[in-house]
């Protein structure tokens, strides 16, 4: 048997392979965007996203507003109306998109790169970011179909759960309100508010330009030049509150479902904060692996209680929330949810062992390379980096600072961070 | 949706993309096979340092029978269970140790399972594979937790989504004696009564060398893969293999309707016609009700007009649906149309979709009506079809981004029995399609006599009756 275990058990034994992110060009446009750029040539393709500061924190009390902003700047732009603009697209294979978190809204364009089809792609997309009208009558029919998607979410018992969830996490905090808004928040809102929205939001020093592809940098600058100039100047937005430690708090809302979805957490940890990295290794041992994880071991694997359990940190400008989460036949529930909450009380408690920390740096930094095999992975990081300012050789280090950390610091971060008489749960379920 | 993976995948979206609509690529294929029938397929990538590795079996649950679905997918769960050598867990931790990424996923005509790893790394998940096609261990204990999760996995994608157990029962009504009619994951009953029996049942059944496929794409030497090949799976004895018996399903002779009422907020409404897949052809005759699914030529294969059938009403915003439906009648807040032609048998043209906000789905069936009728009654604009092909030459760069994608695409082809050249020549293919190809095959297939209507009608949703009170001391 053991001439069997061969050659590459061996491998187990050595350093992960020394591999260094993508090169990562960044500079200022003449008009205040940031840009990054990776030159990748072997495809004959180009990825750009404009990111900007104009998630639905910014709503105000204006629910789903950011989301319709951003989702309407396709419906007209200049003489162009939403068909023209669409068929403009789809007639060069290019593929547009837009989606709104609540720090971020981002557009983003995938194009082959020959001069043919990039150059009237780009153009256009110029267009659309920069001369944006919003006609009403689009306006009209995407809020009735937001009023629809948001009836919708009432048959989702997951939906109810990570709305009820935010609202007990940040309360007064915009953070608390899902991008969607509410029913009464979006029959409220106008078109010019969206025009408002667009022109306080989407400005230069207040957006970011990520490339990715086979570009070179001349043709980089130039595309975020244009792209940028067609951009309103003025303020960036500006900072966010910092939000509030919640309170305990326990919510079963009753649904109709052979399952109940429970959500346990409380807001802990901002992108720029040096917790983060101890959190979100230690997490990666306690429910952030996959099915290798403490709480899938527990939940799943010995006592089937759910196909689908986790925990997570999901960091944001401000303090983004820690999240444990599962669904399991409503009546477990107590027993699924308790086992979420001891798991998290033994990890703060007693922290990993070194086994298990081992085998986290192990799978962490052995995988890096899949985290920056594609265009589509590369350009996600490069909208991070430049969101939230991380060091352009964030990639470069990620390995070396998982490498560096050891089990009392994951252990002391959990322990200041994390408090399990704070914690909010939400259960949606019969 | 018509795969299930072992657990919730980051990559569904790539996963849900058309079967064949991002075709291709220009990096050559090597195939060989070992002499106990195992196919391999290799595809050189070397843009960034990764490989990922599929194992695709010949099974799924287009092969089960009456009382035993949901075993297919059962087992792809239990393969991670643990065999004589590497006990219960043991792959997916040495996987883990290494950076890989692993999951599987099982679909009407396959169950595949995959590792991504740094490119180094290729012959740990060779050496486990190999090992877990013969040698598996199902043990009771651990299975009776397993099939629990099924289940709550059953419960989390249908029983509580009222779209999701519509389709289902759609599809039950659409096939009438085709397998296609059952859920990938099982009837609920099925799992109920599934025991270990079963399971290494149709382990012994499917699970052999000369029932599988072997796809590596990435970073890798071609000869270095052969020789690594060889070396773990070459030992494996070739199984007696009994093919699958074929199953055809019955013609339909007139509209088939069914209307479903559940706990819900919004109407839903599938449409379907049987149509044919790529490589099959209907018998010939303009109003036969059959798909007989002979062997089709270059010339009789209505696949590719299919895929631009369907491109043209959903392909993109400007494609109809997106234009007439949801824009310019504004009477749809959702619609979209599916057709997936790289299947074992026959398969569906479907559209569906959602009413927007005071508009009726007796209005949305009719909307969506009048756009199967506009393409029975003429010819598609060359402006429409010169945007599809534009759009298949472009995703056809697209797909090379990712190295998984790619080995999906040969994967899948190979096990429906489709060869995997046909992603070189379908670019071409697609452009060669006429406006008249596509009216025909609407012409031939997309009759009222041969649609099945499913609709779902929305019942009250009792939020009100407390089911059970909080536990204690969670009342804050």
């Amino acid at each position: 048997m053991m001439k069997q275990i061969s050659t590459w058990l061996t491998l187990l034994l050595m350093p992960a392979t020394l591999i260094a992110g993508p090169a990562i060009e960044q500079w200022q446009t003449s008009t205040g965007s940031k840009v990054l750029f990776v030159a990748t040539g072997a495809l004959p393709m180009v990825d750009l996203q404009l990111v900007c500061d104009a998630g639905s924190a910014r709503d105000g009390d204006q629910g789903g507003l950011a989301m319709m902003t951003n989702e309407l700047l396709f419906s007209g732009a200049g003489d162009l109306d939403a068909d023209a603009i669409a068929a403009g697209f789809d007639d060069l294979g290019a593929k547009v998109g837009s989606s709104v978190s609540q720090d971020m809204a981002m557009v983003s364009l995938r194009s082959l790169s020959d001069a043919d089809h990039l150059q009237p792609a780009l153009d256009l997309f110029t267009t659309v970011v920069g001369q944006a009208n919003f006609p009403a009558a689009d306006f009209k029919r995407e809020r009735k179909n937001l009023l629809t998607g948001l009836q919708q979410e009432k048959q989702s018992p997951g939906a109810l759960a990570q709305r009820a969830f935010f609202q007990a996490l940040y309360g007064d905090h915009p953070y608390a309100n899902m991008a969607s808004g509410t029913e009464a928040s979006a029959k409220k809102l106008t078109r010019d508010q969206l025009v408002a929205f667009k022109e306080r939001y989407y400005r230069s020093q207040n957006c970011l330009v990520a490339l990715v592809g086979d570009l070179s940098r001349e043709q980089a600058t130039t595309i975020s030049e244009q792209l940028s100039a067609r951009l309103a100047r003025g303020a960036p937005a500006p900072k966010l509150e910092t939000t509030k430690h919640s309170t305990a708090h326990f919510e079963q809302i009753n649904h109709p479902s052979q399952q109940t979805h429970v959500l346990i957490g409380q807001p802990v940890v901002g992108r720029l904060e040096p917790d983060y990295f101890p959190l979100f290794l230690g997490n990666h041992i306690l429910g952030g692996s996959g099915l290798r994880s403490r709480i899938s071991q527990e939940v799943r694997d010995k006592r089937g209680l759910a196909y689908s359990s986790y925990s997570y940190f999901s960091p944001m400008r401000q303090a983004g929330p820690f999240v444990m989460g599962l669904q399991t036949r409503n009546d477990q529930a107590d027993e699924a949810a308790g086992l979420l909450r001891e798991e998290l009380q033994k990890f703060i408690t007693k922290g990993p062992d070194d086994q298990e920390l081992l085998a986290a740096k192990q799978n962490l930094t052995g995988g890096f390379p899949l985290r920056i095999a594609s265009n589509g992975k590369i350009i996600g990081y490069l909208a991070v980096i430049g969101f939230y300012g991380l060091p352009l050789d964030y990639l470069d280090t990620w390995v070396d600072r998982i490498e560096a950390i050891d089990a009392d610091q994951i252990r002391d971060a959990f322990l200041r961070r994390v408090k399990p008489d704070q914690l909010v749960e939400i259960r949606v379920g019969g | 949706m018509n795969r299930l993976t072992r657990f919730v995948p980051t990559l569904l979206a790539i996963l849900l993309g058309p079967a064949i609509a991002n075709a291709a690529s220009q990096q050559p294929v090597t195939e060989f096979e070992l002499a106990n029938g195992l196919k391999v397929l290799v595809r050189e990538d070397h843009r960034a340092p990764v490989v990922v590795s599929q194992v695709w079996y010949k099974v799924g649950s287009s092969y089960e029978h009456g009382g035993n679905t949901g075993v297919s997918h059962a087992l792809e769960h239990m393969m991670f269970q643990g065999t004589k050598r590497y006990g219960p867990g043991k792959f997916s931790e040495i996987i883990a140790a290494q950076g890989g990424s692993e999951n599987a996923f099982t679909g009407i005509d396959y169950t595949a399972y995959f590792q991504t790893l740094a490119s180094d790394r290729l012959e740990i998940a060779l050496e486990l594979e190999a090992d877990r096609m013969v040698n598996l261990q199902i043990q009771d204990e651990k299975f009776a937790k397993e099939i629990q999760v099924v289940i709550e996995e059953r419960r989390m994608r249908t029983e509580d989504r009222p779209t999701a157990q519509l389709n289902e029962l759609f599809r039950a009504s659409t096939w009438v004696s085709h397998p296609y009619r059952n859920p990938v994951i099982g009837w609920m009953s099925d799992l109920d009564a599934m025991t270990t029996a079963d399971l290494n049942d149709w382990y012994r059944r499917w699970y052999m060398p000369n029932n599988a496929t072997l796809v590596v794409v990435g970073d890798v030497d071609t000869a270095t893969v052969k020789k690594l090949v060889k070396k773990y799976f070459g030992p494996l004895k070739k199984g007696q293999l009994q093919p699958p018996k074929e199953r055809q399903e019955v013609p339909q002779t007139g509209e088939r309707r069914l209307t479903v009422k559940l706990p819900a907020q919004l109407p839903h409404l599938i449409m379907g016609y049987h149509v044919p897949r790529f490589g099959g052809e209907a018998d010939g005759a303009v109003d036969s009700q059959a798909i007989t699914d002979k062997p089709a030529t270059a010339a009789t294969d209505e696949a590719y007009a299919l895929d631009v059938l369907t491109a043209i009403l959903d392909g993109g915003s400007s494609a109809r649906f997106a234009r007439e439906l949801q824009r310019g009648q504004a009477i749809a807040a959702s619609a979209s149309a599916g057709y997936r032609g790289a299947l074992r048998a026959p398969g569906l043209f479907t559209v569906d979709g959602t009413p927007a906000q005071g508009h009726t789905i007796a209005e949305l069936e009719t909307a969506l009506r009048a756009q199967i009728q506009r393409l029975i009654d003429e010819p598609v604009s060359p402006a429409e079809l010169n945007r599809v092909k534009t759009q298949v030459v472009a995703d056809n760069v697209y797909t090379r981004d990712s190295v998984f994608y790619q080995a999906m695409q040969l994967g899948m082809l190979e096990t429906v029995g489709l060869p995997w050249q046909m992603l070189d020549e379908y670019v071409d293919r697609i452009k060669a399609v006429t406006p008249e190809q596509i009216q025909q095959v609407a012409k031939r297939y997309l009759r009222p006599d041969r649609v099945t209507v499913a609709i779902l009608d929305p019942q009250p949703m009792d939020t009100k009756k407390p089911r059970r009170p909080p536990p204690a001391g969670l009342r804050h």
